[in-house]
C-alpha cells in the first residue's frame, strides 16, 4: 500500500471561514508545509456538492488520505464519512474563528492559528493509515445469562425474543430466584393500589416453552475464557459433569442476598421467632395460603404488626449497611397490605424516618396503603423486647417522645446486598492503600472475598470489578450496563439495589447491550464509547521489554500475557482507549489511526515563533469525550480562547504518553494543559480508570521539568466535565497568564 | 363525662382513628396525612397552639384520645384556609379542625371557659330565640358572661363604640325589649330541631 498513498486536502470557506481567514494561504500551507499532493477549496464542503467533490477524488484520483479543514471533528460527522480512506480534520471553525474576536489587530494571530491546525492535521494524516477489522472473531449470536432470578429470566426472554439463542445458567435447582418464593409483588401498573400477582411462575412457563432458551440448572461457570464473540464457557453441574459453550456475550444477573439480621441484636431477631425480616415474612404470607398470616412462635393469628424501616441500613453503625436499599419502604407498604388483605382487622404500623417510594406508582401505592388504614408513624425504633407479645420501643419524631407499642409480630425492613464475585482489584487495593486504616479495610475485603461467579481466565482477575459496597461497577452516569469487562453486562440487584420491575427493565437493557456486543465483535468493531471503531492496538514485539505496564493498566482487562510474558491483545475486549499506549515506556503500542507518532507529529508541526516574537505556544491535550466537546460548546457560545493555544483531542487522558509532554517542552512550548474527566470514586472517565492512570503517570512529570530546569507551573492537569463550558476555556487562558508571569520557555530554536 | 363519651370509649377502645373517621366531619381524611408538616408551617396561629394540625393528626393516629379531644387547639382555628390551600395530600384540614371541635363539644370534653366555645354557645342560644341574631343582646351576653361586675366594666369600656353604632343606625336600642323575629319562628325552630335529631341519630347509631 505504502507507495500508493495519495494525500488530498480540502479547505472549506463556508460558515464565515472564507471571510475570516485567507483561504489561499491555508491552501499553500497544506501543500507546501503539509505536503498534500492536492488541495481544493469549497464554499460549503459539508453540502452534497462538497462531499461529492471528495468522493469523486477518492474514486477517480485514488485519494487514500483526506485532510478536511473546516469545522470540529465532532460536527458534520455524517457528511464527512469516508470509511474507505484515512481522514483528519483541522478544526478551523470551533477551534479558531469562533474563539477569536474579529478585528484587524487579531487577524495575524488568528491566521497563524489556522495555519498551525492545518499543519497539524496534515502531519497527523501522514503517520496514519486506514483501520480495518482484524477478523479475530466471527459472529457468535449465543447469549449466556448467569443467574435464573427475575433479572436473568427477563434477560433470557428478551434476548430470545430478539432471535438470539440463550443459555441460562442457574446455580440452584429451580428458576425464580429470591422473588420466586414471594407472595406478591409491588404493583407495576396503574392504579398502583394493591400488591400485584407474582410474575415469576408465568415467566418460568414462558422460558420452558421457548426452544431458543436452554436452561442449565444446578450449574455454575467453572471457567470463562476468550473475549466477546468467542467466549468459551465451561458450565459445570453439581453432579460433576460439564460442557463447554461457545458464547458471544454475557449477562451477569447474579442477584442479591438478604442482609443478615442477626447483626441487629437490639431488634431481637435471633431471640424471638416473631421478629422476622421482610424477606422472611414472604414465606409466612405464602404459608398462610390465603388465610390469615400466623405467628411463627405459636401459630396464633396475627392481630397487630409493626414494621421497622431502615433496620440495619442507611446507617454508619458497625455491621450496618451504609446505603439505603431503595425499595424497602415500598416493600413494607406491600407487606402491610398483605395483613390488611389476609388478617382482617389487624393493626398495622409502619415506623419510618424517611419514607421513600420511588417510581411512577410509588406515591399512589403509599396513598393506597394509607387508604387501607395502614398507620404510618414517623418514629425511630430503638429496641424490640421479646415476650409473649413484642414491645417495640421507639422515639415518636412528631410528638417528640420516647414511647412504645405492643404487637404480635415485628417485621424488620432490612436491605439488599449484592451477590458479586470477588473484586479483581482487591489485592491492588491492599497494595496501594494510603494509610493503615485503608489497608485494613482492603485486607478485610480481600480475605472475605466471595467465591467467583464468572471464573474469567483474565490476567486481571476472575470477576467484574466492584464500585462501592460490593456492587458491580458500571458506568453509572453514562452507560449503566457497561462493566469494565467488555461484552459482560451486569444487570439487576448485583449492580445496585432495586425492585422486581426495575430489575426487569435493567435486564432488558442488558440483554440488548449483550446482543449489540456480540454483533459488534462479529464485525471487529468497538463497543461503547468508541462504538463502531475498527482500529485496535497492536504492539511491536521486538521493542517490548515485557514490563507488563500495559497488561496492568488496561482498565478493561483486555490484555493477557502469553507464555513468554509478552502482552496478548484480545481485540474485542478492548475499548480503544489507548491507556496501554500511554503506559508503554518504550512506545511500541499503536493504533493504525492513533499513535504516539500521530500526536507527536502534530506537536512538532506547530510553528514555534522565536522568543523575541513574544508569541507563546500552549499545548492543550483535551479528552475527546468531555473536555473537547466542552471547548466546542464554548466556541459555539462565543467564549474567547487566547491565540496561543493549540488543542489536540486525545481518546482518553490515559492515552497520553509522557513523551508528548517531554517533546513539547523540548520543542519550546511554554505551557501544557491536560484536560481529562473526573477520576475519583464518582468518576466520569468514559474509560473508568484512564484519567486516574494519566494522573498517576503525570505525577512524574515534575522530574522532567526539573531536568529541563523549567518551572512546575508550566504543566498542569485538570479534571473537566462536559458541562464546563465557561471553565474549560478559562483554564487555557489561565495558562496564558501563567506563562506571561513566568516568562517564555528558553527552549525555542 | 357524658354518657355518649363513655359509650364511644367503649365502642372504639384503642382505635381513636376509627372513632374520628366515623364521627368527625371529614375525619376519614386523617389517615391520609403524610406528616410533612406543611400545614403547621403555614398556619398563622399554629405555633401558638398546644398542638398544630400535623401534630393533632399524629396524635389521633397514636391513640391520644384524651389529649386531642381535651386540647383547645382546634378551637383556635380562624378558618383562614392556608393549610388547605397548601396540603400536598389535599386534606380538608380546616374542616377537620371544626369537626374535632364540634365532636369534643358533643362529648362534653371541651375546656371550660374556652372563649371560642363560649361565644359559639351564646351565639347559638341567641339565634335560637328569634331565628335571627339580636346583635344588641349578643353583645350584652358576651359582656356579662363572666358576671355582673365584669359586664358593667366591659360595657363602660365599649360605651363609645356602642353610641357610635346607634348614631350610625347600626344598632337599635329598642331591640333590647323583645327584639323582632323571623316571619315563621316556630317553623324555624322545628326545622332546627329536626336537623338536630338527625345529627343525634347519627351519633346514636354510631354508639
Ligand atoms: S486500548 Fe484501552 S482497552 Fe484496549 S487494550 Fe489498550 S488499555 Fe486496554
Ligand atoms: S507496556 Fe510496552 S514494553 Fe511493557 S509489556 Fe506492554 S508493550 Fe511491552
Ligand atoms: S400539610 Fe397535609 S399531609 Fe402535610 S402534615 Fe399537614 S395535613 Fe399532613
Ligand atoms: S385554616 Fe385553621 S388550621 Fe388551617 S392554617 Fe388557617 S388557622 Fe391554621
Amino acid at each position: 500500500m505504502a507507495d500508493e498513498k495519495k494525500f488530498a486536502g480540502y479547505v472549506c470557506t463556508g460558515c464565515g471561514l472564507g471571510e475570516r481567514l485567507d483561504a489561499g494561504q491555508l491552501e499553500t500551507t497544506a501543500t507546501r508545509d503539509g505536503k498534500m499532493q492536492s488541495c481544493k477549496q469549497h464554499e460549503m464542503l459539508c453540502s452534497a456538492e462538497g462531499v461529492q467533490l471528495i468522493k469523486d477524488d477518492i474514486a477517480n484520483e485514488s485519494v487514500t488520505h483526506v485532510m478536511i479543514a473546516a469545522c470540529s471533528k465532532r460536527a458534520k460527522v455524517e457528511a464527512f464519512n469516508f470509511p474507505e480512506v484515512a481522514m483528519t480534520r483541522a478544526n478551523l471553525r470551533e477551534g479558531v474563528i469562533w474563539v477569536r474576536p474579529e478585528s484587524d489587530e487579531n487577524q495575524e494571530t488568528t491566521q497563524e492559528m489556522a495555519d498551525d491546525y492545518i499543519r497539524m492535521a496534515c502531519a497527523e494524516l501522514k503517520s496514519m493509515s486506514q483501520p480495518s477489522a482484524s477478523g479475530e472473531q466471527t459472529l457468535n449470536k449465543n447469549i449466556l445469562v448467569v443467574g435464573g432470578g427475575i433479572t436473568g429470566m427477563t434477560a433470557a426472554i428478551e434476548a430470545a425474543a430478539a432471535g438470539y439463542p440463550v443459555h441460562l445458567v442457574e446455580k440452584s435447582g429451580k428458576l425464580g430466584g429470591a422473588l420466586g418464593s414471594y407472595y406478591k409483588v409491588i404493583p407495576t401498573r396503574s392504579p398502583y393500589d394493591a400488591p400485584a400477582e407474582n410474575p415469576v411462575p408465568g415467566m418460568i412457563e414462558a422460558i420452558e416453552a421457548d426452544d431458543r432458551i436452554t436452561v442449565h440448572l444446578n450449574s455454575t461457570l467453572a471457567k470463562t475464557e476468550g473475549a466477546p464473540g468467542r467466549f468459551n464457557v465451561e458450565v459445570a453441574t453439581e453432579s460433576g459433569s460439564s460442557e463447554t459453550l461457545s458464547i458471544g456475550a454475557i449477562v451477569q444477573a447474579s442477584g442479591w442476598k438478604p442482609y443478615d439480621a442477626s447483626q441487629l441484636p437490639e431488634f431481637a431477631h435471633d431471640k424471638s421467632a416473631d421478629v422476622v425480616t421482610n424477606h422472611e415474612l414472604e414465606a409466612l404470607a405464602v404459608a398462610a395460603n390465603g388465610g390469615p398470616i400466623k405467628r411463627p412462635s405459636d401459630g396464633k393469628e396475627i392481630k397487630s404488626v409493626c414494621f421497622i424501616q431502615n433496620a440495619g441500613q442507611c446507617s454508619d453503625k458497625e455491621g450496618h449497611l451504609s446505603y439505603f436499599s431503595g425499595v424497602t419502604d415500598l416493600v413494607s407498604i406491600k407487606q402491610a397490605m398483605y395483613f390488611k388483605e389476609l388478617n382482617g382487622d389487624c393493626d398495622t404500623t409502619i415506623l419510618f424516618d424517611n419514607l421513600r417510594t420511588p417510581g411512577a406508582g410509588g406515591e399512589d401505592f403509599y396513598r393506597a396503603g394509607q387508604q387501607a388504614m395502614v398507620t404510618f408513624s414517623k418514629g425511630i425504633a430503638s429496641e424490640v423486647m421479646p415476650g409473649d407479645s413484642l414491645t417495640v420501643k421507639f422515639e415518636d419524631k412528631i410528638l417528640n417522645e420516647q414511647t412504645e407499642m405492643v404487637c404480635d409480630l415485628v417485621v424488620l425492613a432490612t436491605g439488599m446486598e449484592p451477590n458479586s464475585g470477588p473484586d479483581p482489584y482487591a489485592q491492588l487495593m491492599v497494595d496501594e492503600a494510603e494509610d493503615e486504616e485503608e489497608k485494613a479495610k482492603a485486607q478485610a475485603i480481600l480475605e472475605n472475598a466471595p467465591p467467583s461467579i464468572l471464573n474469567l481466565q483474565y490476567r486481571q482477575g476472575t470477576d467484574l470489578p466492584h464500585l462501592k459496597n460490593g456492587f458491580n461497577d458500571s458506568h453509572f452516569i453514562c452507560f449503566p450496563y457497561e462493566t469494565r469487562r467488555t461484552g459482560i453486562y451486569a444487570a439487576g440487584p448485583v449492580r445496585r439495589p432495586m425492585d422486581a420491575q426495575q430489575a426487569r427493565d435493567d435486564a432488558t437493557g442488558a440483554a440488548l447491550k449483550a446482543i449489540q456486543a456480540a454483533e459488534n465483535a462479529g464485525l471487529g468493531r468497538a463497543a461503547h464509547p468508541r462504538s463502531g471503531d475498527l482500529s485496535f492496538p497492536s504492539f511491536r514485539k521486538e521493542g517490548c521489554t515485557q514490563c507488563k505496564r500495559c497488561t496492568v493498566e488496561c482498565p478493561f482487562g483486555a490484555i493477557n500475557e502469553d507464555e513468554e510474558g509478552y502482552p496478548m491483545y484480545n481485540e474485542s475486549r478492548c475499548r480503544r482507549c489507548g491507556t496501554c499506549m500511554g503506559a508503554c515506556p518504550v512506545r511500541v503500542i499503536s493504533f493504525e489511526n492513533y499513535s504516539v507518532e500521530t500526536v507527536n507529529q502534530q506537536i512538532k508541526n506547530v510553528e514555534i515563533p522565536e522568543e523575541w516574537d513574544e508569541k507563546p505556544r500552549i499545548l492543550v491535550l483535551a479528552c475527546e469525550n468531555d473536555a473537547y466537546p466542552a471547548l466546542d460548546q464554548a466556541a459555539q457560545a462565543g467564549v474567547e480562547i487566547n491565540p496561543w493555544a493549540r488543542v489536540i483531542p486525545v481518546r482518553c487522558l490515559g492515552s497520553v504518553s509522557l513523551s508528548w509532554v517531554t517533546d513539547a517542552l523540548n520543542n519550546g512550548y511554554d505551557g501544557i494543559v491536560m484536560m481529562g474527566c473526573r477520576r475519583d470514586d464518582d468518576y466520569q472517565c468514559h474509560f473508568v480508570r484512564g484519567s486516574a492512570m494519566a494522573a498517576e503517570r503525570m505525577s512524574k512529570v515534575g522530574d522532567t521539568l526539573d531536568t529541563l530546569n523549567l518551572e512546575p507551573e508550566r504543566v498542569i492537569l485538570h479534571e473537566v466535565a462536559i458541562t464546563d463550558v465557561e471553565r474549560a476555556p478559562q483554564l487555557i487562558n489561565d495558562m496564558a497568564e501563567t506563562v506571561e508571569k513566568i516568562g517564555l520557555s528558553p527552549f525555542k530554536f | 363525662m357524658s354518657d355518649l363519651n363513655t359509650a364511644m370509649i367503649e365502642k372504639y377502645r384503642s382505635n381513636f382513628l376509627k372513632e374520628v373517621e366515623a364521627n368527625v366531619e371529614e375525619g376519614e381524611w386523617v389517615k391520609m396525612c403524610m406528616q410533612c408538616g406543611v400545614c403547621s408551617g403555614s398556619c398563622p396561629l399554629g405555633k401558638h397552639w398546644d398542638h398544630p394540625p400535623q401534630e393533632i393528626f399524629m396524635m389521633i393516629r397514636a391513640n391520644k384520645r384524651d389529649e386531642v379531644l381535651g386540647t383547645d387547639s382546634m378551637w383556635m382555628c380562624t378558618s383562614c384556609y392556608n393549610c388547605i390551600a397548601r396540603c400536598p395530600r389535599g386534606l380538608p384540614i380546616t374542616h377537620i379542625m371544626h369537626g374535632l371541635a364540634v365532636y369534643s363539644k358533643r362529648l362534653g370534653l371541651t375546656q371550660k371557659k374556652q372563649p371560642t366555645a363560649e361565644f359559639s354557645q351564646i351565639f347559638w342560644d341567641n339565634l335560637m330565640k328569634k331565628g335571627r341574631v339580636n346583635e344588641l343582646k349578643l353583645g350584652l351576653s358576651m359582656y356579662f358572661k363572666d358576671g355582673f361586675g365584669q359586664g358593667v366594666k366591659n360595657a363602660m369600656a365599649n360605651q363609645k363604640l356602642g353610641q357610635n353604632m346607634m348614631k350610625a343606625k347600626r344598632m337599635n336600642p329598642m331591640e333590647f325589649f323583645g327584639g323582632h323575629s323571623v316571619k315563621d319562628l316556630s317553623g324555624f325552630q322545628s326545622m332546627v330541631k329536626k336537623a338536630q335529631e338527625i345529627e343525634e341519630g347519627n351519633l346514636k347509631e354510631a354508639k
